[in-house]
């Protein structure tokens, strides 16, 4: 039991620090590149994948209930990621007339995850 | 509000969420076994359907108590309590481990699913009166 208390604290831990690094990004994306397309969350999205897959590879998912595993990926990286503002975002721009940029969003989205979490497991791998 | 006041909301939702999500994931696994990411998938829905339904809400009543909590429930609480890079790392095991269909399906069936439950929740705040 206490055990488990711990593991919920590390994920919540790093699910706080996370989250606070998202806001810091978003933020920072909307002052440079403004507010017309959600760069925030893409950037968020694409190099917490990019982590994530370097983590995995370096790791393995051998051991999920790991302090590492539980802090870093199931708290930071996941606080950090975020789909629900993705979604959100997305419709946004689709209610806003812009069926384009809201296709453009979800396609980079689901394509750069993939491919940068492939990167960061290949990165992981030549380096080990 | 403050900007650490604001980064103190959004740290606090997005702990409290991912908690959660933790416990999502632990439950499901134990329920529905670890062959497919079913805990990531219901968490990634549930929290779209709620922040489409919390933004919608916010918007109706700007003055409301639910616009005044807008970071600590929407890039807080919904941020941490979805997550895109287990997702992504979810598909990359899938094709690592010599199931690319797999992987592709878990895209194809996510995305829409996503955009779906935050139209659903958006939705459901506007009918309601």
């Amino acid at each position: 039991m206490g055990q488990g208390v711990m593991n919920v604290l590390l994920v919540a831990l790093g699910g706080a620090l996370g989250g606070a690094g998202r806001l810091a990004i978003s933020n920072l994306m909307a002052h440079w590149l403004g507010k017309a397309f959600p760069w925030g969350t893409l950037v968020v999205n694409t190099t917490g994948a990019l982590a994530a897959g370097w983590l995995l590879g370096w790791q393995g998912l051998s051991d999920t209930a790991s302090v590492l595993w539980l802090f870093s990926i199931a708290g930071l990286l996941g606080g950090y990621t975020t789909v629900s503002s993705f979604s959100l975002q997305t419709l946004e721009l689709w209610h806003g007339g812009q069926a384009g940029r809201a296709a453009l969003n979800a396609g980079a989205t689901m394509t750069l995850g993939i491919v940068m979490a492939t990167l960061g497991w290949a990165l992981s791998k030549g380096f080990s | 509000m403050s900007v650490w006041k604001n980064y103190l909301a959004v740290g606090l939702g997005s702990g409290v969420g991912s908690a959660l999500r933790y416990g999502v994931s632990l439950v499901s696994q134990a329920a529905l076994g670890s062959h497919f990411p079913w805990g990531t998938l219901l968490v990634n829905v549930l929290g779209s359907g709620l922040i489409g339904w919390l933004a919608a809400q916010a918007l109706r009543f700007p003055q409301g108590q639910l616009a005044r909590l807008h970071p600590l429930l929407i890039a807080g609480f919904c941020g941490g309590f979805t997550t895109f890079s287990l997702f992504s790392l979810e598909t990359l095991h899938f094709v690592t481990t010599g199931r690319p269909w797999a992987g592709l399906l878990y895209v194809m069936v996510s995305l829409p699913l996503w955009l779906t439950a935050a139209l659903l929740g958006e939705r459901l705040a506007l009918s309601c009166r």
